[in-house]
């Protein structure tokens, strides 16, 4: 099983850990997952019917389902790899915050949002099964499944990483420990107990990664004295300019050009994500009314815009204030140094004392459960009305669904677990992930939103698109793979990142996705308008908002958010 | 969260947040005794002002989210 071998910072010595929790820590970390399952206990008893386990009762305020929204993409990727990301980046790191999330947040709550709660479906493939077909729904259950368990084993392997280096834990006791916790309180409470546990998540990743950045620019004089260092530090580089490196693939240190950015990561992967990726579109669902329905996003938007704050910053005041440089994984475990992603560890290390840094490492602990149990209970969705009841039981009982639903949640778990041991042969987390992304989710916002908006788009289309634009993204992939020097048909340069290459992937995926879609449309039938009621623009009657005064109206918050967005984006330029 | 008299997700996290910050500030207080380990800027005292900050949410939280009495 060579393939299985794990990165190189699994293989640091006995005692090499980089923080010593003392007993207050621990008693922070243990009353933590104490409350979790708590709540799970608690909620049990009031999650007995399918729509209670799979969608929260549909009756979420806006804040909840908003704060729920961003805490379940809080995963790995946000805390450990986005602070590492920073590091090695700069702040280019936070394209994917900004551009690379509020757009399409935005996006989602304005414009998509009313066509998922007025059709009232259950998931994004239930969503394709009422636009389109069976065969959009089974293909998009089936990736979505298969990228969703991938995705928690990712978590799941990021939490144990933090773990084994911020505190020794032998990493499958905590692979376990962690896993099992979140599958006993999806378990028990469903999409609901996940729901009040990633609002509780998304506090305490608050309250304990705040600090880092506050006690950091205190150290290092502000924002200035902060540039000012990484100048020092890393002459001739440039860490900290938004924009301004991205008219070269050679002016940066991500390798990427700036319509990459855009187009890429702005468009396709952005959109795809958090308009189509079920695992926070599901919370959505769950508010209590189309308005709640549309604010959620929009309040999840306006806290991911200040995330960076807790996670780019921190990056960057390594770049400041470490007295070393960290390093890839190689060459750390070759010279005894530190690694790019033990950096947002070590700053809470030299920040916090007892106490605080056991809240710290709660954050971290938080944020991978909150993700682990987004992907869980998205999953168990997905599996028992896209894949079990639409294959194999159409007629069972709500019951039968919701038990059915319960032990799918131990074998997601299960599943992931497997998964989690795959992942420690990539060297880079992030960049598999985003190679995920542009496998299934690329092409899958293609479809939805040409079955959105466009109400010619056929079912053969919608099916036919969905496929090859998967298809297409993996053979890319395999491409690339197998003769590297393919880089520059699909990235435009031979030196692109994996970043980079990822984020052209999904839009190459993207455009075929749209392509044959519309050739196939043009060719077959479409579905008869008078079935598009409640599922296409144009033929929806959407509920007039000129009631509400300006500031109870999701288009103004909007607004408010992309003007604040545009500022932050000329501030960094 | 409003038709079956589930208690609010912001009183169990007022409740947690009070119990840290009460730990936070004792082990903030305790390690002025105890030689605990120093940190860049401990002399800012951010344990004490992150407990009291916290203790403060928490209670408020905690009381103004409290389960009521059905009648």
């Amino acid at each position: 099983m060579s393939h299985l071998l794990p990165p190189a910072f699994l293989l640091l010595a006995e005692g090499s850990t980089l923080i010593r929790l003392s007993p207050v820590d621990l008693a922070i970390i243990v009353l933590y997952f104490v409350a979790v399952l708590g709540i799970g206990f608690y909620l049990k008893s009031h999650t007995k019917t399918g729509d209670d386990f799979f969608m929260a009762g549909r009756e979420m305020t806006a804040w909840v389902a908003g704060l729920s929204f961003l805490a379940a993409n809080l995963g790995s990727l946000e805390l450990m790899g986005w602070a590492a990301a920073a590091y090695q980046y700069g702040i280019l790191a936070t394209h994917w915050y900004w551009i690379g999330a509020i757009p399409a947040m935005l996006f989602l709550g304005v414009v998509m949002m009313p066509f998922y709660y007025i059709s009232k479906t259950h998931s994004v493939p239930g969503y394709l099964k009422l636009r389109f077909d069976e065969r959009s729904r089974a293909l998009s259950a089936i990736t979505f499944g298969l990228m969703t368990v991938l995705m928690s084993g990712i978590n799941m392997y990021s939490m144990a990483l933090v773990m084994k280096v911020v505190l020794g834990w032998d990493i499958h006791f905590s692979i376990w420990v962690s896993s099992l916790t979140v599958a006993a309180y999806v378990f028990l409470g469903g999409l609901l107990s996940a729901i009040f546990n990633e609002v509780l998540q998304f506090v305490l990743i608050w309250l304990g990664a705040m600090l880092v950045p506050i006690v950091g620019l205190i150290e290092t004089g502000g924002w200035a004295g902060m540039v000012e260092r990484i100048t020092r530090n890393f002459p001739g580089q440039n860490y900290t300019s938004l924009w301004s490196t991205l008219g070269s693939v050679s002016d940066n240190p991500m390798g990427i050009h700036w319509t990459g950015i855009v187009l890429g990561l702005g468009w396709v992967i952005s959109f795809g994500y958090w308009t189509t990726d079920f695992l926070v579109v599901q919370r959505v669902m769950t508010a209590k009314d189309l308005r709640s329905a549309k604010m959620a996003p929009i309040i999840g938007a306006a806290f991911k815009m200040l995330v960076p704050f807790i996670v780019i910053v921190p990056g960057l005041l390594a770049l400041a204030v470490l007295p070393f440089t960290l390093t890839g994984e190689a060459e750390a475990l070759a010279t005894g140094g530190h690694s790019y992603n033990e950096v947002l560890p070590l700053m809470l290390a030299r920040y916090l004392g007892p106490g605080l840094l056991g809240l710290g490492v709660t954050a971290l602990i938080a944020g991978f459960m909150s993700g682990m149990a987004g992907n869980v209970s998205a999953f168990a969705t997905v599996w028992t009305y896209d894949i079990y009841r639409a294959l194999w039981r159409k007629d069972a009982s709500d019951a039968h669904y919701v038990s059915m639903g319960r032990w799918c949640t131990i074998l997601g778990v299960l599943v992931s677990i497997g998964t989690a041991y795959l992942v420690m042969q990539f060297a880079s987390i992030m960049d598999y992930v985003q190679a995920l992304f542009s496998f299934f989710i690329a092409p899958l916002f293609g479809t939805v939103i040409l079955g959105m908006l466009w109400k010619r788009c056929s079912p053969s289309g919608g099916f036919w698109g969905l496929l090859a634009g998967t298809v297409s993204s993996i053979a890319m992939w395999a491409w690339v793979k197998a003769d590297p020097s393919a880089l520059r048909y699909i990235a435009f340069s031979p030196e692109a990142k994996d970043m980079a290459e990822n984020m052209y992937r999904a839009l190459w995926s993207w455009l075929i996705c749209v392509g044959v879609t519309v050739a196939v449309t043009y060719a077959t039938k479409p579905k008869p308008v008078a079935e598009l009621a409640g599922l296409v623009y144009g033929v929806t009657p959407l509920p007039d908002e000129g009631h509400l005064r300006l500031y109870e109206r999701p288009r103004f918050w909007a607004i408010v958010v992309a003007v604040v967005l545009a500022a932050f984006n000329i501030y960094f330029w | 969260m409003h038709g079956r008299n589930l208690i609010s997700i912001w009183f169990f996290i007022g409740v947690l947040v009070l119990v840290y910050g009460v730990i936070i500030l004792g082990a903030a207080f305790f390690a002025d005794h105890s030689g605990a380990r120093r940190v860049v800027l401990q002399e800012l005292r951010v344990d004490i002002w992150w407990g009291v900050l916290m203790t403060a949410l928490g209670l408020l939280y905690t009381i103004k989210f409290r389960p009521k009495k059905q009648d």
